[in-house]
Formats: structure tokens, sequence, C-alpha cells
């Protein structure tokens, strides 16, 4: 049992850590408590996002694990891993937001896409050149996402779309999407669905922002209305859409578990000790120490258990179940510390005004996000469906849509 | 990146679990439990044989000198199966303290006895509810070499050949200036002990109060190190325990899987109810934590000393909190019969709250970690 790089692994860092060092400066103590960096307002600041992501591409770190003739490194996840481990010391914009979408986007298009496709976008996409968004939610669908009610149908040689999508992140800059939509609302839900890549520049589309209660705006509403999309776009089967999805989701839930929140543990306590309750230093409180210590053992729990994970990849294996965890351990986490650092700031936890909150308003902004985590991606509830069924094996929920032709569900 | 153990590790927790599967089923634990015997001698007999008491022992003491980590693989599959036996007083705890204090005259005098089961051992620190690890509050006393006091609960101490005790010594002859708590060696079969058994939540992990009346005493080490070698004792065996806590919470989870998916109620399992597949989930959750904290911990007790202190305080609450947790709510998931003495619910839940007592309760070792973590941040 050892933490220590095998001695590729300790060669590929020095390497990557030289090329961060050379092309950006180290992290701020501020801008390390920023966890949340799906949550925000992307708008301004992508021009710098894009251009770092190129930058990376270009040097050979922006897709680690994509083969060589697409423009990847042909590397492993493993060094994937430790190029973001190393990424994270460094004040560099955040690229993940559109990142993950475009990487699991690309690895479905070298999987079941076609020659022109793989061609045409793979590498534009890598590089950040092209983004893409998941057009996947519906207001009558989330967590029951298989309930889609945007229609597919065939004309020709291509499908005409109607519908609405929303909380679709980054659909305002995207140049591309992939769409899940129902061509047969005639047999069960899960067997009426296809799933296709659409061309956000198309006619027929409109994207509304819609104001987050952070005030900022990332997610939106898709508007689908005649929208074409040639039958060349259509990925798997007709009818056979439900699959591609779940294999797409799969590798978004262990992208979410990757998050550094040793920095925001070490802060509370420098915030503890600062305030007072009682007239003596709040980090003398036993319930204040109870507060922390059961941060900290979940904290490092889930780091501790991504550590696990990152040997099965260091051995090119595939990681265990318990990875399953980290979304859900982590996003009620990051609410619980956030406002447990606002408690402890009294009323001034109220202030967020960038002038007069300690940290500049970081940890208002945080509490505010992180109400996205325990939703996004599979929302808490869905987490525990999966733990429960997938990994411990017990029996799914009686489904009383089962076996019934989506347009004779009730309620749909 | 290696955080995993070893292929051998992994060989010998297997070999540890199929025996324990074949010797220890839950009716073993039932007899012990109904008072045939203070703990299971035949088993005792045969992990001895097996050279699992002296696993992580160094080869000149009689041990295998495998390292901590074999010893954590083999204590999971211990808590797993609950198995009656006195491994945590005289290994984890007394072995330890012989390890941490002792010199080489008394390791080479002790140990073996330990590693081949012919000898058990403990440690009395507790004085009622002041906890094992309040050294300056230690009421017991050593003067001339004799020692007077009274200790309770002590773990195993009916069958414990001989005992470590914690007490306050002024002799220069104890290896002490001024007045110091000290690690002292008592034969417990010798004069000037009386022991009784108490009646205790767990009898699978017995408990006695011993009365030392004049008893002779020699220190263990030097009595001025014993308060930091004793803290240290505390540490390596919390991670120990936090091992035996994570078998044992995987074993009531498992209970609780199995009987979700069988039981019916409303015409369906029960485990399809999102009531109590989440309450699963969160059991499987926080069973995932717990073994991650005490991996990490496990890899400090051989090779980190200096982290030892925060990961040993982490392992041991996730630990405590999961088997806690997991143990409750398997007998709510079983509903009344979880209630019975005749399900077996309850050795979970009785094992999982003597667990957490046992070494300092959790609020103690809460403070240990944040005090780790503050140390940390001073660094």
């Amino acid at each position: 049992m050892n933490f220590n790089d095998t001695p590729e692994e300790a060669a590929f860092r020095a390497e990557a850590r030289a090329w961060l060092a050379a092309n950006a400066a180290p992290r701020s103590a501020a801008s390390s408590l920023l966890v949340n960096q799906e949550t925000g307002d992307f708008t301004e600041e992508l021009p710098r996002a894009r251009a770092w992501q190129a930058r990376k591409f270009d040097a050979g770190f922006g897709a680690i694990y994509f083969p060589k003739d697409v423009g990847g490194r042909g590397g492993t996840s493993m060094q994937n891993m430790i190029f973001m481990e190393e990424e994270a010391r460094f004040d560099v914009p955040a690229t993940n937001h559109f990142m993950i979408v475009n990487r699991g986007c690309c690895a479905l298009l070298l999987k079941r896409g076609s020659a022109a496709q793989q061609r045409e976008l793979v590498r534009a996409s890598l590089r950040g050149d092209l983004i893409w968004c998941q057009l996947f939610s519906e207001p009558g669908a989330g967590s029951d996402l298989a309930g889609v009610r945007t229609r597919a149908e065939r004309d020709g040689d291509a499908w005409i779309v109607n519908g609405q999508k929303i909380w679709t992140s980054n659909a305002h800059l995207a140049d591309w999407g992939v769409l899940i939509a129902r061509n047969d609302p005639t047999v069960p839900k899960h067997r009426g669905l296809t799933f296709f890549i659409v061309d956000m520049k198309a006619e027929g589309i409109e994207t509304r922002p819609i104001k987050q209660l952070t005030g900022g705006s990332n997610f939106n509403e898709v508007f689908l209305e005649n929208l074409r999309v040639p039958d060349a776009c259509r990925i798997g089967e007709v009818g056979e859409g439900w699959k591609v999805v779940i294999a797409f989701l799969a590798g978004e839930r262990s992208n979410i578990a990757i998050k550094e929140l040793q920095p925001l543990i070490d802060s509370l306590l420098r915030l503890a000790r600062q305030v007072s309750i009682d007239g003596r230093p709040a980090i003398e409180d036993g319930g204040v120490r109870e507060r922390i210590a059961s941060f900290y053992i979940r904290e490092a729990g889930v780091r501790y258990t991504v550590q696990r994970m990152l040997t099965a990849l260091s051995r090119n294996e595939e990681p265990g179940p318990e990875i399953a965890i980290g979304k859900l351990v982590l996003g009620t986490l990051v609410q619980e510390m956030t406002a447990f650092a606002l408690d402890l700031m009294q009323a001034h936890g109220m202030v967020m005004d960038a002038a007069h909150a300690p940290f500049a308003g970081v940890w208002q902004t945080e509490w505010l996000g992180s109400v996205v985590d325990r939703l996004g991606g599979g929302t808490d509830e869905i987490m525990r469906n999966v733990i429960g069924e997938r990994i411990l094996g017990l029996p799914e929920d009686v489904r009383v849509d089962k076996g019934v032709p989506f347009n004779r569900i009730g309620g749909a | 990146m290696d955080f995993d153990f070893s292929p051998e590790q992994k060989e010998i927790q297997h070999q540890a679990a199929r025996l324990l599967t074949e010797q220890c089923d839950l009716r073993a634990v039932r007899r012990v439990l109904e008072g045939e015997g203070p703990y299971d001698r035949a088993l005792w007999k045969q992990v001895a044989e097996l050279g699992w008491l002296g696993v992580a022992m160094p080869e000149e003491c009689g041990g295998l000198g495998l390292g901590h980590g074999t010893l954590c693989v083999i204590a999971e599959e211990l808590g797993r199966a609950l198995a009656p036996l006195p491994v945590s007083s005289s290994i984890y705890l007394a072995a330890e303290a012989v390890l941490q204090a002792g010199d080489a005259q008394q390791r080479g005098e002790l140990l073996p006895l330990l590693a081949s089961g012919e000898r058990i051992a403990t440690l009395a620190a507790a004085e009622g509810m002041r906890s094992a690890s309040a050294t300056e509050q230690v009421l017991a006393r050593v003067e001339a070499g004799r020692l007077s006091g009274t200790k309770l609960p002590v773990p195993d101490g009916m069958v414990a050949d001989w005992a470590v005790v914690t007490a306050r010594t002024t002799s220069s002859a104890d290896g002490c200036d001024a007045e110091c708590t000290g690690l002292f060696l008592v034969e417990l079969d010798g004069p000037g002990v009386r022991r009784e058994a108490l009646q205790c939540l767990d009898p699978t992990r017995p408990q006695a109060r011993i009365v030392f009346d004049a008893a002779p005493a020699r220190p263990l080490g030097p009595a001025e190190g014993g308060a930091a070698a004793l803290r240290r004792v505390l540490d390596r065996a919390a991670v120990l325990i936090a091992f035996e806590q994570i078998g044992g919470a995987d074993a009531a989870l498992a209970m609780s899987t199995e009987y979700a998916k069988i039981r019916h109620a409303f015409g369906r399992p029960i485990g399809s109810f999102q009531a109590i597949k989440h309450k699963l989930a969160d059991m499987y959750t926080r069973n995932q934590l717990a073994r991650s904290n005490a991996w990490y911990a496990a890899w400090a007790l051989d090779a980190s000393p200096d982290e030892l202190p925060l990961a040993a305080a982490a392992a041991r609450i996730a630990a405590s909190d999961a088997y806690e947790f997991a143990a409750k709510e398997t007998i709510q998931t079983h509903g009344g019969i979880g209630a019975t003495w005749e399900g077996d619910m309850h050795l979970y839940y009785r094992r999982a709250k003597a667990l957490m007592l046992g070494l300092d309760s959790p609020a103690h070792w809460r403070q240990r970690l944040v005090r780790a973590l503050e140390d940390r941040l001073a660094a």
C-alpha cells in the first residue's frame, strides 16, 4: 500500500507540472474555495476558457485519454487524473463546465458516430473550438428522463423535431447538442426513443436563458420547433436511444466526484478561530468541533475512495462501484459546510458584498450554488436508487408505467 | 498509486473469511452470548495455530513480521464474524503496549506467549467513567513496586493472565522524576488481585472489575513515557478496531439487504420501497466512507507515524458511526423479529456499541481529530 506514483506516472506528473508552471500562475487562497465551477455564468469567461483548452490541447494535455489520430495524447485515464490534480494548483480558467460534455460526446462519436462525424467534429470538440450541450431534461421529464415528450417524426431522409428542453447548460454557447426524442409514443416509454446529434445553429432552435438562484445564467430553456435533423445525425438504431443515453450518462457521474474540498476544511478552521461564541473563540466550542470532525470524515472518506478508484485506473482495471457514493456525499457536504460557515459569521453571513464579506463573498456564493450539485447529473434520490439497485441488487420500485404504451401513461 | 492491500494480504483475508465462515457462524457467537464460556476456546486455539495473533509482531518476538496491514485484514474478518475472542485485548492493546513501551527483554519475554495464544493479556486503563486516555486523572497508584486501585471495565479481564495497567507513581525506580502516570505489568493470578465478571451490553466482549491491593507491579518501560505510549497504543488499536467495525457493518448491511429482497409486504419485496432502499443505500455509503478512512489509517500505521493521529481518529469516528447506523437500521429493517432474543440482529447492535465505547467514546476522538487538523494547519 502506498500513495506514490509509479515511475511512469511520476515522469508524466513532472512533465505536466513543468508545462503548467511555464504556462500559468499558481492559485490564490480565495480561488481555491471555489468548488462549484459548473454553476456560474461563463459567457464572459468563455473566450479565456477556450483559449486555455486549446493551449492544453496543442501541448498534448487537453485530450489525454483520446487516441492520437483525433489529436489526443493516446494516454490513460490515470494520466488525465494526474493532470487534473496538478492543474488544480494553478489559477487557470475552468474548462470542465463544457469539456465534460464535450469529452462525453466525443467518446460517443468515436464509438457510434460515422467516419465523417468523427473527422469533422471530434478534434475540434476536444480542442474546445466546438462546444456541446445535452438536450435531455424536459419540464415533464427530469429524474424520469425516459418520459421525454419531444417528438421526432420521420420525413424522408430527415426527422422533424418538436418539443421543449430545459436545464440545458451552455445551450446558448453551443455549436452542437446531443438530443433524446420520442419517435414512437405507442410503445412503452423506454422503447420509443431515438438519439441524435443536432446543429445548434440550425433553424428551429430557440434558446432562452434561465436566471438561476445565484443570479447567474448558465442553464437554458431550449425550444425546438420544426427542427430538421438529417437521419445521418441519428446515433444508434431507431427506438434504441435509451441505451445510448445510459452509456452517455454513466461518464458524467464519475466526473463530478473529483472535487478538492480540503481547502474548505482548512478555511472553516480559520474562520472558527476568528469568530467567537459566548466570548470564546468558536473553535473551542464542542458543537463547532463536532461539526468540523463530521465534515472531515466525509471529505477524507470520499478523497480516499477516489484514491481506491485511481489505484484501479493505475492498474488499467475498472474502478469498483464504490465511486458512486462520491457525488451523493459531496453534494450534501458542500451545502452543509457552506451553511455552517455562514452560521459562524452570524449576521455578517448575510452579506455578499465583495468589499465587505470574508473572501469576497465566496462562501455565500457557494452556499447558493450548492443546491445545484444535489440535483444535476442525477438527484440525491436517484443516486440512492442507483446504489440500492445496481450495487446492492435490490429490486426496482413498482413502476405503474411499465409495459404501458407511452401515450397511455397517466399524466403524460 | 497503489492504495490497496497486497495480493498476499488479500489471500490471507480470504483464508480468514473461509475459516470463520466454517468455524464461527452466529450459533458459535450465541454460545458465548448465552454463557457457555467467556470466549470460544477451540477457535482461539485454531487462530493461534494459524499465526493470526502474531502476524504483526516481529519475528524475533515469535511473530510472523508481516506488518499491521495484514492484521487489519484479519481484524475485518473477525469483526464480520463477530468472533467471540479476546484478540483486541491481547493483541491490539496489550501486545501493542509491549511493542510501544517495553524494552527488548520485556518484548522477548511477553510477546511470544501472546503470539502463540498460550497467554492472554489485556489493558486495564479505564476507571469507571474516566476515559482510558485521561492519564492525569488516574487514581490507581504504584508505591514501592505494589499497585493499588480499581479498574473497570477491563476487557476480557476474567480470562487475561496479565494486564498492562495505568497507574500514578513518583518513584525514580519506576523511571519517573516527578509524579507521572506510567504503564505497569501485573500478573492477574498473583497476590493482591481480586476480579469479578460484570454483566454487560455485549457478553461476547466481556468486561471485568479488578481490584488491586498492593499487587506486585513492574514498570513497562520508563513510567515517564507511559502517557505518550498509551496514546500511541490507543491510536493503533483504534485502527485495528475500525477494521472490526467495518467488517461488522458490512455483515449487518448484507443481512439487511438479503432480508429486504425476500421479505414481502403490500405485495412486493420491501427492498423495492424507497424508504428501505434509500436507508440501505445510506448504510452502504457510510460503510464505504468508513472503509476508505480505515484504509488510509492502515497505511499510516506502518508507513507514517506523523499522520497516524489524524488518520486513526477519522477511521475510528467513521467506523463507529457506520457500524452503529448499520446495526440499528438492521433491526429496523427486520421489523418485530429484530427486537427478539432469537433474531440475530441484536448481536450486531450490541457489538457495534461495545466497540464504539471500548476505547474512549466518539466525543474524545472528535476532539483528537480536530486537534490534529489544527496541528496540521499550524505546521
